[in-house]
């Protein structure tokens, strides 16, 4: 073996590149750790199913608006439909507007059946399960989308 | 013999406040040499970390506009102010909006402490953007600059989640509705993993959103987190990385600055400053090796003073000037604060900080591309600027190099004309959105004025590079133009943009409601 070889790696060098390589692996292994614990394993707050009282109390052709709930509950011919009045762009709150809904927060424009007619918005505005509870009360479930023009005939 | 240890004793009592002083202070005397007035400097923990002599145009307030310090001063000021808030300040849902009613109310000076909290941490972001601006176009970033405008950035980027952070803690309906729709921005990617249908399997939005908020919507959880960031996190490693920048502007051999001409002495004052003489006792010659282009090792210290006092009386003249604007400000102007949080109604217009407004306009075009992926362009756009732009010239003086200058008015009236017209467009005839109703998101996230803008600004500079032929010109036009962008779009989101974000050309114009 010529002088001009590189030299093979010594065992003093290996292992110094082992320990090294360890050192960075448990840093590694830190990180993860500290990252794993500021994400929630469980999302805490309050179940989003909300009774909305006795089908009765909406009469057809009518339009009721839960603002604590962030929902607004419709009853036509058809039936009952629930729709998000969060808005689908940053999260603001919707207000109702002439033709629809309207966004204060950057301007999007929903017509009544949430679908988007300007503005920011990239999704129409969800429509919410309804069902009933064992008392016969109307549930709508704000956490479950179900797909536009679903009613609930009671 | 028992009476010369009473005269001892005595005699100690009453040199104590010299012997104190001494024991205090290890020059223990106004320095009257140069030799003591570095003693003075490299024998304080606080003042060593400035080199014993600094060049004369350093000292010039015209290279600095002293922004660096400025905004160290008003960092040093959010610091002690804010320490004074917490002795009151509650981070709980329920408890939170009523501490800072109490603190602005009740608490003797309490409302002057927060608006001086509130203004100064304004005139910090301010004053780091300038300082940027500055730094840029004396061409200060230059090697062996580089490291340290990347530090830079980092300071920059801390400072902007400070004040994010800190705006949700008052827990009124403005702190509420504005950190939605931070927090929505954060869940953007969600709008480019929706339109091509993957967040089922890939979601960075949520994540982010998650790990921020500790859970879906802004609550206890995201107010705790914040709180934790806002007053431990984020300062500690802003004051870490500015002792990094510091340090680094040191070892660069101080502020960039162009070649003394050869065995000339500067004019300081009227007055020549005189060839530094070595005192025979010691000498500091290896004191001031640095890592610049030429130690001044053998070389006399030409155009170079004592930093004490003169650097020192510009530091101290700095301080105080940030601290009579911010007390002014507070003075006449009161800390905002809203109602009480509320999630069922939003405020309207719910506007950011004025700094974040630029971005809101963005947003408003598009979540993701105005709230994540220009950002990030411009922050990368940014970090790449000493590496791309590498040959030396014009460091130290502003608009150093050739046509510098020309450049900059040439892109001023173009990217100003360009922002105008898109904005004025944007006004009167929609987007795509309002054109196509049933486009598909992913036209919008790619096309929209945010993007264009982007997109002409980026032709310009390569136009400039093109026609002028030199990376450093190209340089100046893409980041007057960001200037420009940045500035006219905070400019119009904050007086021209009002309730459901219509365009208004005074906000006395809004509609009550
Ligand atoms: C919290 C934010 C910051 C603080 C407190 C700060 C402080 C300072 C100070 C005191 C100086 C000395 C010279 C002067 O006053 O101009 C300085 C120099 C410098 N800063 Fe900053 N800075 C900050 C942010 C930034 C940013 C955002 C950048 C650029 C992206 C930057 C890049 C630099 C560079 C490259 C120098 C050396 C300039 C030269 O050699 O002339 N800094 N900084
Ligand atoms: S949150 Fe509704 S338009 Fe932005």
């Amino acid at each position: 073996m010529s002088r001009l070889d590189p030299p093979r790696l010594s065992r003093r060098s290996f292992l110094s590149l082992a320990s090294l390589g360890s050192f960075f692996a448990a840093l590694g292994t830190a990180a993860a750790g500290i990252f794993r614990l500021p994400n929630p394993a469980v999302l805490p707050g309050p179940v989003r199913r909300f009774k909305l009282g006795p089908p009765e109390q909406f009469s057809a052709g009518s339009e009721t608006a839960f603002a604590e709930q962030n929902l607004v509950l419709f009853r036509d011919d058809e039936g009952f439909y629930a729709i998000s009045s969060t808005c689908t762009h940053l999260g603001c709150t919707v207000a109702r507007s002439k033709d629809g809904f309207a966004c204060p927060c950057h301007g999007s424009r929903f017509d009544s059946k949430g679908s988007v007619i300007g503005g920011p918005a990239p999704r129409p505005l969800p429509w919410l399960e309804v069902s009933r509870a064992a008392n016969g009360d109307l549930i709508v479930s704000a956490d479950n989308e179900v797909p536009e023009d679903t009613r609930y005939r009671v | 013999m028992a009476e010369a240890a009473t005269r001892e004793f005595l005699h100690n009592l009453y040199e104590l406040p010299h012997t104190v002083k001494d024991a205090c202070f290890r020059l223990g005397k106004t320095p009257e040499s140069e030799r003591e007035e570095s003693q003075a400097t490299f024998h304080n923990l606080f003042l060593h970390i400035h080199s014993v002599r600094v060049h004369v145009r350093t000292l010039k307030p015209t290279l600095t506009f002293g922004l660096g310090l400025m905004a160290t001063a008003s960092f040093v000021i959010t610091i002690i102010t804010g320490v004074l808030l917490m002795v009151y300040y509650k981070p709980s849902t329920d408890l939170a909006y009523q501490s800072i009613k109490d603190i602005h109310f009740t608490v003797s000076t309490g409302r002057f402490i927060r608006n001086i909290h509130r203004w100064s941490a304004q005139l910090m972001v301010l004053v780091v953007l300038l300082h940027m601006a500055r730094v840029f176009f004396t061409a200060s970033y230059k090697k062996p600059r580089e490291f340290n405008w990347l530090v830079g950035l980092g300071l920059l980027v801390i400072t902007l989640a400070l004040s994010f952070t800190g705006y949700l803690l008052p827990w009124d309906q403005l702190a509420y509705w504005a950190i939605t729709i931070g927090s929505n921005i954060a869940n953007s990617p969600r709008e480019f993993t929706d339109a091509i249908g993957i967040t089922k399997f890939f979601d960075p939005g949520g994540f982010q959103k998650r790990l921020l908020l500790g859970a879906n919507y802004v609550g206890q959880d995201a107010l705790i987190r914040f709180y934790v960031l806002h007053v431990f996190v984020l300062p500690l490693a802003l004051v870490t990385l500015l002792g990094v920048h510091f340090w680094r502007i040191r070892k660069d051999g101080g502020l960039a600055k162009p070649e003394d001409p050869p065995g000339g002495l500067a004019e300081w004052g009227g007055e020549r400053r005189p060839v530094f003489q070595p005192l025979a006792t010691k000498t500091y010659g290896l004191m001031a090796l640095v890592k610049g282009k030429r130690p001044p090792v053998n070389r006399g210290p030409e155009n170079t003073v004592m930093s004490w006092p003169h650097l020192f009386w510009a530091e101290l003249s700095v301080f105080m000037v940030t601290v009579a604007v911010t007390l002014i400000l507070s003075f006449y102007y009161d800390a905002p604060l809203k109602e009480l949080a509320n999630a069922a109604i939003p405020e309207n217009p719910a506007k950011a900080p004025w700094y974040f407004l630029g971005i809101q306009e963005l947003v408003s075009y598009s979540a993701f591309t105005g709230g994540l992926l220009i950002p990030v362009i411009v922050v990368v756009g940014l970090a790449l600027i000493p590496f791309l732009d590498r040959r030396p010239g014009g460091e130290g003086t502003w608009f150093g190099t050739n046509n510098e200058r020309s450049v900059f008015w040439q892109s001023l009236f173009f990217a100003c004309a360009v922002t105008v017209g898109m904005l004025a467009f944007t006004v009167n005839y929609g987007w795509l959105r309002n054109w196509f109703p049933n486009i598909h998101q992913l036209w919008i996230i790619a096309i929209n004025p945010g993007s264009l803008l982007v997109a002409i600004f980026a032709a310009w500079s390569l136009f400039i590079l093109k026609r002028k032929d030199a990376v450093r010109l190209s340089a100046v036009s893409l980041f007057t133009c960001f200037l420009v962008g940045f500035t006219l779009l905070t400019y119009f989101a904050t007086v021209h943009r009002g309730p459901n974000w219509h365009f208004y050309w005074w906000p006395s114009q809004w509609p009550v409601h």
